[in-house]
C-alpha cells in the first residue's frame, strides 16, 4: 500500500471511529459535537494525498484489503473521477460538520446529538466508499450504508408525523433503486464470468446490443432513483425540509449526486451507446428541469422550494449526460467533452451553491422557527451576512453571469448549440429542445429565486417574530460566507476549473488527452473572456458609483416611508407576497400543476375576515405512487384469508413451500 | 477593425436615448401634437443626475446597486454586440450565451430591488416582469439557435458577418417570421405597448414602469438610460439580422443600421398611437404565438 | 416564383395555426376564407400548371366555393342557430398551440423521412398540406361545439386540396373536383346536424351528444 492509499485508509478509519466515539459521549453532547466538527474536516485532509494523485497523476490509488468478498475482491480505488467526487463530497461534508456542531446544538434531544454525527460520518464513510469501491458488490453495500445513514438523519426529529412520512417515502424509493443496481451488478458479473470487479467490467466488450441496453436503462433507474429524475424524485422535497439543514445541505449538495456517479462510472463502461440513450437521457433531464422548476415556483416551504430545486439541477446535469452520450455516439468530440464537462462542472458547481442555500435557510430556521415564506420578510437587516450570501446563492443557482452556475450552463448550453449547428438536417430537435428547455429553466429559475430572495430578505419584515432575528454564531457563518466566496471566485475566474475538468473526461470518455485538451482549449477563450467581462462590469460600475456620489452629497439623501398610491396606513402584512408572485406562472401551468386553492372570499358591507389557501401537491405522489400502492395494498389484502392466527397452519405453509421448492428444484436438474 | 468597434460602442452609448426621445416625437405627431424635442431624454437625465435621492425607509443598499448592476450589465452585452461590417468589440465562441443572460442578470436585479420595498404594486409589476420575460428569453434563445445554425457558427460577429460565406435566407419567408417574433420580443423586453404602457399612469395595469416608482434622482437617471440603452440593443440586433441577410458593401452597412433603427422606432411609435394594450391575461398568448412565429422560421430553414 | 409560393403555403400554415388556437368564431370564419383565397392562388404560382386550362377552373372554383360559398354558409349557420362568439376547447390555448406546433414539426419530418415520388415546386408544399390536414384533424378532437368542428373539417380538407395539387401532374382533375363536391357535401350535411342538435338540445355543445350513450 502506498503512502496516499494508507492516509486514505486512516481517514475512513477515523470517519468511523470519530462517529462511534460520538456516540459514546452520550449526555456530554458539547464533546459529541466537537468530536463530529472535527472528524470530517480531518479526515478530509487525511483524504487529500489520494485526491491529489488521482486527479493529477495518471496512476489512480489502490487499496486492497485483505478481506474476502464474493465475486471479486475488496478493493477501493482512486481514480480521477472518485478524486472529483472525492474533492466534493469532503469539502461539502467538512464545511456541512462544522455548521452542524453549531446547528446541532438547538436542535432535537440531547442524546440524539452524538448518535446524529454518527450517521453524519456513516453517510460520508458510505459516500466515500460509493465513489471508491472497485467492486460491484462493495459498491452496494457502501450505496445501503449510505442511504441507511442518510435515512437515519433524516428521521432525527422522528416524533414527527411529517418526518416519519419523509423518512418512510426516502427509504421506499431508495431501496426500489438498490433493487435495479442488483439486477445492474448481476448482469455485468454474469458477461465477466462472474467477476464483480470493475477493472474486469472495463475490460469486456459487449458486441450484443440489447444487453447493453438493459444495462444503461437498469443504471438509469436504479440511479436514477438516488438522483432524483422524474418521475423518480418524489423523495427529495420529502426528505430535504424533515431533515437538519446541514444534512440537507449534504444530501442535496452532493448524496444525490452519487446517482451520477453511478451514471457515470456505468457509461464508462458500456463503450459503444446508441443514439436512443442520449435522447432519453436529454429527454429525461428536459422533463425533470422543468418540472423540478415548475413545482419550486409553487412551494411556500423555503426548504422543499430548494428541494424542487435541486431536482431541477439534476435536470440540467442529465440534458449535460445526455448531449455527451449523443456525442459518443454521433463522434463528436465537441459534444463528448461539454456535454460531460458541463455536467460534470454543475455537479461541483451545484454541491456548493446548493449546499450553502441550505445553510443559510437552517440559519433562517432557527430564528425565526419556520421557513413558510410568506412568514418572512425584512430578514436582510437583521441577517445581514446570511442575506447576503443567500443573495449570491440565488444567484448562482439561476445561471447567472459572473458566478459559478452560469459556467457549468454556459458548457451545456455550448453543446446544445454546436448540436443544432453541426448535426444533419432534420434531426436537430433534441438539441434545440435542449436548448429552449434550459432558456425556459433559466427563466423560471429567475423568477423562482427572486421570489425567495425578494419575499425572505427584502422588504419588510411579515410578522413580528423576525425583530429579534440575528445573523448565527461564527461557526455556521463561516461555512456559508466560504461557499458563498466559492460561488464567486469560480464564476469571475472560472478558468480554474478547467484542469480539475480534464483528467476526468480522460478517465470518462474515450476521447484522447490530446482531443479533449483541444476542445477545452474551445471553452478556454470564453472563460477568459468571462473574467474580461467581469472586470468591465466592475469598471462601469465604479464609474456609476463615482457619478453618482456627488449629486446625492451636494442634494442630500432623504428618507420617508416607500410609495403607497395614496394610501393611507400602509402595513408590512400588505407586501406583495409569494404566493402572488408566482401567480401568472402557476395559472398558465394549472393543467399540469394542479394547484388546489381554498378560498374564503370576506363577506358583508364590513367584511371582516377571508381566508385564502393554495396547495400544490406532486402530481406523481398524488395520481402515481398513491393510487400504485393503493392497488398494491389491496391485492395484499385479498390474501388475508391465509392469516388466520394459528400457528400449525402456519408451519403448514412453511412445509408446503419447502415442499414446492424441493419439488420445483428436482424438476429442473 | 477594434478601433471601429470602440468608436461604436462610444456612440451607441451617446446615442441611446435618441431612440426613445424619436419614438415620443412619431406618438405626438400621431397625436396631433407637436411634441417634445428628440433630444428631450437627455435633458431628462442630466436633470436628475444633478438631483439627490429619497430612499424609502424598507429598502436596503440592494436598491440603489441594482440600478447599477443592470446599467453595467447592459453596457456589457453592448461590448458583446458587433457594428454591422465589422464586429464586435469583444467577441469569442459562444458570446450570443453571456449576451442574452446578461439580460438576464440586469432583470434579477431589478425585480430585487422592486421587491426590497415592500410595496404590493412594484411586487405586482415584478411578478409580471418574472413572468413575461421567460417567454421573450424564449424567443430571444429561438432566434439564436436558427441564426446560429443558418450561418454555422457560435460567435455574434461571425454569425452576423456571414453574408460573406454566401449564407443567404432572406429570399425565404422564414426570415419575416423570424423579424416579427423578434419584435414581438423586443416590445415585450422594452415594456411597449400591447405588453406594457411606458405612459400610463395606473399603478395597477403597470409592469416596468411601477418596478421603479421608488426610484429617484441619479438612480432613476440609470434606469431610464439604461432603458434607453436596452432598446438601443434590441433594436440593433433585429437590425443586424436584417442588414446580414442581404448584401451590401460593408461602409454601407453601419448607415443601413442607423436608418433600420429609425424605422423600428417609428414602428413602434406607430404601434403605440395606433394599437391598445393587450389585456394582461392576453399577452401570454400573443408571445406564445411570436414564439410559435420563431419555431416556424427554424423548421423551414432546418 | 418560389418564395412566392412559399409565403403563400406559409400564409396557408399560419391560419390553420390561428384557426387551432383562435377563441372568436367571426374571425375563424373570416380567416377560413383568407385561406380559401390563399389556396386558389396556388394553381397560378405553381410553374408546372399555369400553362393548363384546367388550372384556371381549379383556381376560380375553388375561390368561389372555399372563400365566399362556404364563408357565407357557416356565418349564416352561426347567426341561425345564435353561437355566440367564444369558441369552447376541451384544452387551453397554449396547450392547442404547442399541440400544433408539435404537428408541425411532425409532418415535417414526415415529410423528410417519406420522400413522397412527386415533384414539387416547393420544398414547402408536402409538409405544409401534410400539416393542414393534421392540424384540421386535431381541431376536430379538441373543439366541444360542433360548428368549429366543421372549420376543423374545413380545414382538413384544404389541407387535402394543397396535398392533392401537387399531384395534378400525376392525377387527373376529376378527383379535385370530387374533393370539392366532398366538401360542399359536408358541409351541407353539417348544417343540418347543427340545427338538429340545436333542436334538440337546444345548444351546439357536442359534450351534450354524450347522453345519447347506453
Amino acid at each position: 500500500m502506498t503512502l496516499p492509499a494508507l492516509f486514505f485508509f486512516f481517514a475512513l478509519l477515523l470517519l468511523l471511529v470519530s462517529g462511534i466515539a460520538a456516540v459514546a459521549c452520550r449526555a456530554r453532547e458539547t464533546a459529541a459535537r466537537r468530536i463530529g466538527a472535527v472528524s470530517t474536516p480531518l479526515a478530509g485532509l487525511m483524504a487529500a494525498p489520494a485526491v491529489v494523485q488521482g486527479l493529477f497523476f495518471a496512476e489512480p490509488v489502490f487499496i486492497d484489503l485483505p478481506l474476502s468478498l464474493p465475486y471479486g475482491s475488496f478493493t477501493l480505488a482512486v481514480d480521477a473521477l472518485s478524486a472529483f467526487f472525492l474533492l466534493i463530497i469532503f469539502t461539502i461534508a467538512s464545511l456541512a460538520a462544522i455548521y452542524g456542531a453549531e446547528y446541532l446544538g438547538r436542535e432535537g434531544a440531547v442524546t440524539a446529538r452524538g448518535v446524529s454525527y454518527f450517521w453524519f460520518n456513516l453517510l460520508v464513510l458510505g459516500m466515500t466508499l460509493v465513489a471508491t469501491a472497485a467492486n460491484g458488490l462493495l459498491f452496494i453495500i457502501a450505496w445501503e450504508i449510505m442511504s441507511l445513514s442518510a435515512f437515519f438523519l433524516v428521521t432525527f426529529e422522528g416524533e414527527k408525523p411529517q418526518t416519519q412520512k419523509a423518512g418512510l417515502i426516502y427509504i421506499i424509493a431508495a431501496h426500489i433503486g438498490v433493487v435495479f443496481l442488483f439486477l445492474l451488478f448481476w448482469l455485468f458479473a454474469t458477461n465477466t464470468g462472474g467477476s464483480m470487479d470493475f477493472t474486469h467490467f472495463s475490460r469486456i466488450i459487449l458486441a450484443d446490443q440489447k444487453t447493453q441496453s438493459l444495462l444503461f436503462l437498469l443504471s438509469l433507474i436504479g440511479f436514477g432513483a438516488k438522483a432524483g429524475f422524474v418521475p423518480l424524485h418524489v423523495w427529495l422535497p420529502e426528505a430535504h425540509p424533515a431533515a437538519p439543514s446541514h444534512v440537507s445541505a449534504l444530501m442535496s449538495g452532493v448524496m444525490i449526486k452519487m446517482g451520477l456517479y453511478g451514471m457515470l462510472r456505468t457509461l464508462s463502461w458500456l463503450t459503444m451507446p446508441l443514439y436512443w440513450w442520449g435522447a432519453v437521457l436529454v429527454a429525461v433531464g428536459l422533463i425533470t428541469g422543468l418540472l423540478g422548476v415548475l413545482y419550486a415556483l409553487a412551494q411556500h416551504d423555503l426548504k422543499r422550494l430548494l428541494a424542487y430545486h435541486s431536482v431541477e439541477n439534476i435536470g440540467i446535469m442529465a440534458i449535460g449526460l445526455g448531449l455527451g452520450v449523443l456525442g459518443l455516439n454521433l463522434h463528436q468530440n465537441t459534444l463528448i467533452v461539454f456535454g460531460f464537462g458541463g455536467c460534470l462542472l454543475h455537479v461541483l458547481n451545484h454541491s456548493i451553491f446548493k449546499s450553502l442555500l441550505f445553510m443559510a435557510a437552517g440559519a433562517v430556521k432557527q430564528e425565526l422557527h419556520t421557513l413558510e415564506i410568506d412568514q418572512l420578510g425584512g430578514l436582510r437587516k437583521r441577517m445581514p451576512v446570511t442575506a447576503a450570501a443567500f443573495l449570491i446563492g440565488a444567484a448562482a443557482i439561476s445561471g447567472l453571469p459572473l458566478l459559478n452556475g452560469f459556467v457549468s450552463e454556459l458548457m451545456i448550453y455550448f453543446a446544445s448549440f454546436s448540436a443544432v449547428v453541426s448535426m444533419a438536417k432534420g434531426v436537430t430537435a433534441l438539441p434545440l429542445m435542449s436548448l429552449l428547455g434550459l432558456a425556459a429553466i433559466g427563466g423560471l429559475a429567475v423568477a423562482c429565486f427572486t421570489k425567495a430572495v425578494g419575499v425572505i430578505f427584502l422588504g419588510e419584515g411579515r410578522t413580528p417574530a423576525g425583530a429579534a432575528a440575528a445573523d448565527p454564531a461564527a461557526s455556521m457563518r463561516i461555512p456559508v460566507v466560504i461557499l458563498a466566496a466559492l460561488c464567486v471566485v469560480l464564476g469571475l475566474a472560472p478558468i480554474l476549473v478547467l484542469p480539475l475538468l480534464k483528467p476526468v473526461l480522460a478517465a470518462v470518455t474515450p476521447v484522447t488527452w490530446e482531443t479533449t485538451n483541444a476542445e477545452l482549449k474551445k471553452i478556454a477563450q470564453p472563460l477568459i473572456y468571462l473574467s474580461l467581462i467581469a472586470g468591465i462590469m466592475a469598471g462601469v460600475f465604479m464609474l456609476l458609483w463615482r457619478l453618482r456620489r456627488r449629486p446625492l452629497a451636494v442634494q442630500g439623501i432623504q428618507r420617508s416611508g416607500t410609495w403607497d398610491c395614496g394610501y393611507l396606513e400602509p402595513d408590512s402584512r400588505m407586501q406583495y407576497t409569494a404566493s402572488s408572485f408566482v401567480q401568472p406562472v402557476i395559472d398558465q401551468t394549472n393543467w399540469l400543476l394542479r394547484t388546489r386553492t381554498v378560498k374564503e372570499m370576506p363577506q358583508g358591507y364590513f367584511p371582516d375576515t377571508g381566508k385564502f389557501v393554495s396547495h400544490t401537491p406532486d402530481l406523481f405522489i398524488e395520481k402515481g405512487y398513491r393510487p400504485l400502492f393503493a392497488a398494491i395494498a389491496w391485492l395484499f389484502h385479498q390474501l388475508q384469508w391465509m392469516q388466520r392466527g394459528r400457528i400449525s397452519l402456519y408451519i403448514l405453509y412453511i412445509a408446503v413451500a419447502l415442499l414446492a421448492l424441493l419439488f420445483w428444484f428436482g424438476g429442473l436438474r | 477593425m477594434k478601433l471601429s468597434a470602440l468608436l461604436f460602442v462610444i456612440v451607441s452609448l451617446l446615442a441611446a436615448p435618441l431612440l426613445s426621445g424619436w419614438i415620443v416625437r412619431v406618438k405626438a405627431l400621431f397625436a396631433g401634437r407637436k411634441g417634445s424635442p428628440v433630444l428631450q431624454p437627455y435633458h431628462d437625465l442630466f436633470r436628475l443626475l444633478r438631483k439627490g435621492a429619497v430612499y424609502s425607509k424598507s429598502t436596503s443598499p440592494l436598491f440603489y446597486i441594482a440600478p447599477m448592476v443592470t446599467l453595467s450589465a447592459l453596457i456589457a452585452a453592448l461590448c458583446l454586440l458587433p457594428l454591422p461590417g465589422f464586429g464586435a468589440l469583444l467577441s469569442f465562441q459562444a458570446d450570443l450565451i453571456l449576451f442574452a443572460y446578461l439580460f438576464a442578470l440586469g432583470r434579477f436585479f431589478t425585480i430585487l430591488a422592486a421587491l426590497d420595498t415592500g410595496s404590493a404594486f412594484e411586487g405586482m409589476g415584478a411578478s409580471r416582469e418574472a413572468f413575461f420575460s421567460v417567454f421573450a428569453e424564449l424567443i430571444f434563445f429561438l432566434s439564436l439557435a436558427t441564426l446560429a445554425r443558418f450561418t454555422n457558427s457560435l460567435s455574434l460577429s461571425s454569425i452576423f458577418e456571414s453574408h460573406a460565406a454566401g449564407v443567404n435566407y432572406a429570399d425565404s419567408p422564414a426570415l419575416a417570421l423570424l423579424l416579427v417574433s423578434l419584435f414581438a420580443a423586443l416590445l415585450t423586453e422594452n415594456c411597449r405597448i400591447p405588453v406594457d404602457d411606458p405612459t400610463t399612469h395606473l399603478e395597477l395595469t403597470m409592469i416596468h414602469e411601477v418596478m421603479v416608482l421608488d426610484h429617484s434622482g441619479p438612480d432613476l437617471a440609470y434606469i431610464l438610460y439604461g432603458a434607453a440603452l436596452k432598446l438601443w440593443i434590441w433594436s440593433m440586433f433585429i437590425a443586424l439580422v436584417i442588414i446580414s441577410s442581404f448584401p451590401s458593401p460593408r461602409w454601407l452597412q453601419p448607415v443601413i443600421a442607423v436608418a433600420v433603427l429609425f424605422l423600428i422606432a417609428t414602428a413602434v411609435g406607430v404601434l403605440e398611437s395606433t394599437l391598445a394594450r393587450l389585456r394582461l391575461t392576453a399577452v401570454p398568448r400573443m408571445l406564445m404565438a411570436a414564439g410559435a412565429l420563431g419555431l416556424l422560421s427554424y423548421i423551414i430553414l432546418g | 416564383m418560389q418564395t412566392l409560393i412559399d409565403i403563400v403555403l406559409l400564409l396557408v400554415l399560419l391560419s390553420d395555426l390561428y384557426l387551432l388556437s383562435s377563441s372568436r368564431l367571426g374571425a375563424s370564419i373570416k380567416v377560413l376564407a383568407f385561406q380559401g383565397v390563399m389556396l386558389s392562388l396556388l394553381p397560378f404560382l405553381s410553374t408546372d400548371m399555369v400553362r393548363s386550362p384546367h388550372a384556371f377552373v381549379i383556381a376560380i372554383s375553388s375561390c368561389a366555393i372555399k372563400a365566399i360559398l362556404i364563408p357565407r354558409l357557416l356565418s349564416r349557420a352561426a347567426r341561425e342557430v345564435h353561437i355566440g362568439l367564444e369558441i369552447d376547447s376541451y384544452i387551453p390555448y397554449g396547450a392547442s398551440l404547442l399541440a400544433g406546433m408539435g404537428v408541425v414539426l411532425l409532418s415535417f419530418w414526415v415529410a423528410r423521412k417519406f420522400q413522397l415520388p412527386v415533384t414539387v415546386s416547393s420544398r414547402l408544399w408536402i409538409p405544409v398540406s401534410l400539416a393542414a390536414v393534421m392540424i384540421g384533424l386535431l381541431m376536430l378532437i379538441i373543439r366541444k361545439k360542433a360548428i368549429s368542428q366543421v372549420i376543423g373539417y374545413l380545414a382538413m380538407e384544404n389541407g387535402i386540396y394543397v396535398l392533392g395539387l401537387s399531384l395534378a401532374a400525376q392525377m387527373p382533375f376529376l378527383v379535385e373536383l370530387g374533393v370539392l363536391l366532398d366538401i360542399f357535401a359536408g358541409v351541407f350535411i353539417m348544417g343540418i346536424i347543427l340545427n338538429h342538435i340545436k333542436y334538440y338540445f337546444d345548444d351546439l355543445d357536442v359534450e351534450n351528444l354524450t347522453v345519447l350513450k347506453d
